[in-house]
């Protein structure tokens, strides 16, 4: 049972590791290459999640309703940097996190106002419904191994965006000094306003795919927030790879942690200091893994050079 | 020498004191009103309006610490509610172990927040910048989900204290008018040390530091340490706006620190304008009323506020301190 279990959970693992990786990809470009801190990524997803129900509930497809919601992310996206964060790149931190903070405080309850406090859901698509044997006796949605599936083409797919195209490359030179690109004659404005379409569309994109597994409600975005910070702070701010590393050892360690921590605290405590301990110890497992990172390597473990 | 000449002659003199904390005219105008409030609550609508006002100030020490840290060491702490969350689970905890007199219960919620400053400063000031901001955020997180699992004082859901603390013995802060002004002076007292700290020759290290860490180590500074005495001072701040808001309420809980909390009082001090110290206390009076003005209009009231934060940073740089600043020099000049 322990080895199936552990396989489940680690694949469990493997997809929340995708997820934060889509979500934390545009986070460390936006931040790496407009050193802007964008609070508000966080409900780019749940926005995601949203329209994802609101098309399908309009065109009763899912990939249909994929498709417009991410065109339809990626549209708010741009109009919210056109609108604000272009106003504010100048500006210090501090004025970003509130400007964000203001947009997540409005967003959250916008959802709230139009699609209601209640959860929704979103069925998964009928050809990837049931689940697969992986070994004899082992059953796994086949869904999540979609997810873990799309997530990891996402990854290729960019890291072949990053290397070996122009954009890319101008993206890296953009993470490594802004003010040189731009003095070369790149338009970085655009450069910009493309990368943070990018960024919120593929945050949409996550929270589209895992739509059909949570329930879709208000403020889903901010845990799923402070998670991504945490993998572009472990990562190194400005680094895609950094970013798919530490998502995947976020994701592992977060989902073990939480399925095992009980069973080890077992082996040296009384078992119901270990029930009450063990899950306490799990949720922070990350943060103290993302302070140990930051003790020895105080730039991320990949720190985009000239930063 | 005309009256002008004179006026600028002194402007001159203290413009070092002046733009570092204002001068003298709006702190004794803010607190002047918080100590004539009470006396106007004889009309009515008492116990609300001193609940609240008492709130304001609680969150007003908090923001202070903060504004040290963020206003003048460019510290920006993501975690700072750690700290309130600290003195009010000191609170609680020795209450609900019978302990509730001021005399034990308020060094102990000092102590438990300067010795988390200290343990997590250490390793927070070995980074920079966004890093910093982030690492604070993971220590208070790491403490927001240690209280959550706090079984015996009430985990999740929190824990109500039975009866407010008393004062060697004495019930005088069941009183809710000796309980306001017990928080006015613990308010009074944290502004006059803030102001003290940044005066002081410790304050110019540390505001040294944020200008330029590099030449201040050359100088021969170790800037690390008074980062830290500056980190803890800042803690424990933090750890005596918990205490009152502990007896304030009667109730702690995990949401006294989570990170929409620290955001929160990120919030305040730049809607106040950050390296102030009186906008501290001005931007958490304005984000708490008008929080309370604006739920009472619709329950969708974040819609309206959330814009109108996007409005402030966009067009308000300075938050409301730089409102103040800008119309002080036009009368002056006019």
């Amino acid at each position: 049972m322990s080895t199936a279990l552990f396989i489940v959970q680690t694949l469990n693992g493997l997809q929340l590791g995708v997820l934060l990786f889509l979500i934390a990809a545009g986070l460390t470009l936006v931040f790496g290459v407009m050193d802007f801190i964008n609070l508000a990524h966080g409900v780019q997803y749940m926005l995601g999640a949203y329209l994802a129900v609101m098309f399908y509930a309009l065109t009763g497809n899912f990939f249909f309703a994929l498709l417009l919601a991410l065109g339809a992310a990626l549209l708010f996206g741009l109009l919210l940097e056109f609108v604000i964060f272009r106003h504010l790149y100048e500006r210090n931190h501090l004025d970003h996190v509130i400007a964000t903070f203001g947009i997540i405080l409005f967003l959250n309850q916008g959802v709230k106002f139009v699609w209601g406090a209640a959860p929704l859901t979103l069925p998964i698509p009928e050809m990837f419904t049931g689940s697969v044997a992986l070994m004899p006796g082992l059953l796994y949605p086949v869904w999540r191994l979609v997810v873990i599936g799309a997530g990891l083409a996402v990854a290729i797919l960019l890291y072949v965006l990053v290397t070996q195209t122009r954009i890319g490359m101008l993206v890296r030179a953009g993470a490594t000094n802004a003010n040189m690109v731009s003095a070369l004659g790149v338009d970085i404005r655009r450069l910009f306003m493309i990368v943070f379409g990018f960024g919120a569309m593929l945050a949409g994109f996550a929270g589209v795919m895992i739509a059909p597994i949570l329930s879709v409600e208000p403020g889903m975005g901010d845990t799923i927030l402070i998670l991504a910070f945490v993998v572009i702070v472990i990562g190194g701010i400005g680094s895609i790879r950094g970013a798919f590393i530490a998502a995947l050892l976020i994701g592992l360690v977060d989902t073990l942690g939480r399925s095992f921590a009980v069973d080890i605290l077992r082996l040296f405590m009384a078992s119901s200091t270990a029930r009450t301990v063990g899950p306490a110890i799990a949720s922070m497992l990350i943060y103290v893994l993302m302070a140990l990172v930051l003790y020895f390597r105080p730039a991320g473990l990949f720190p985009a050079k000239g930063r | 020498m005309s009256q002008a000449d004179v006026s600028q002659a002194t402007d001159i003199a203290a413009a070092p004191s002046r733009r570092l904390t204002g001068g003298l005219f709006l702190p004794l105008v803010i607190f002047s009103c918080f100590a004539i409030i009470p006396l106007l609550t004889v009309f009515g609508a008492e116990t609300y309006l001193l609940g609240l006002v008492t709130r304001v100030m609680i969150f007003a020490i908090a923001a202070l610490a903060l504004d040290l840290l963020v206003g003048y060491g460019a510290l920006i702490s993501f975690g700072h509610a750690a700290f309130i969350g600290i003195g009010a689970y000191a609170v609680g905890i020795l209450a609900s172990h019978g302990i509730g007199d001021v005399l034990i219960s308020f060094p102990v919620a000092l102590a438990a927040s300067a010795l988390f400053a200290w343990l997590t400063g250490i390793v927070c000031l070995r980074t920079k910048g966004v890093y910093f901001i982030m690492i604070t955020l993971a220590f208070g997180q790491m403490i927001f989900f240690t209280a959550s699992s706090l079984a015996p004082y009430g985990g999740d859901d929190g824990l109500t204290i039975h009866a407010r603390n008393t004062i060697a013995g004495l019930k005088l802060l069941d009183n809710e008018r000796v309980f306001y002004y017990f928080a006015l002076l613990c308010l009074l007292g944290t502004y006059l040390l803030c102001r003290a700290i940044v005066a002081s020759r410790f304050g110019r290290v540390f505001r040294g530091a944020k200008e330029n860490a590099t030449r201040m180590a050359t100088l021969g500074f170790q800037v690390y340490r008074f980062q830290l005495v500056g980190y803890i001072i800042a803690g424990m701040m933090g750890g005596l706006s918990g205490f009152l808001l502990a007896n304030a309420t009667n109730f702690v809980s995990p949401a006294y620190m989570s990170w929409q909390r620290s955001g929160e009082l990120l919030i305040m001090i730049i809607l106040g304008g950050t390296g102030t110290l009186n906008g501290a206390i001005v931007g958490s009076a304005a984000f708490l009323l008008l929080e309370e003005w604006l739920s009472g209009f619709t329950e969708h009231w974040k819609m309206i506020f959330g814009p109108l934060l996007v409005l402030a940073v966009l067009f308000v740089p300075g938050g409301l301190g730089g409102i103040g600043a800008a119309l002080m020099r036009r009368l002056r000049r006019g």
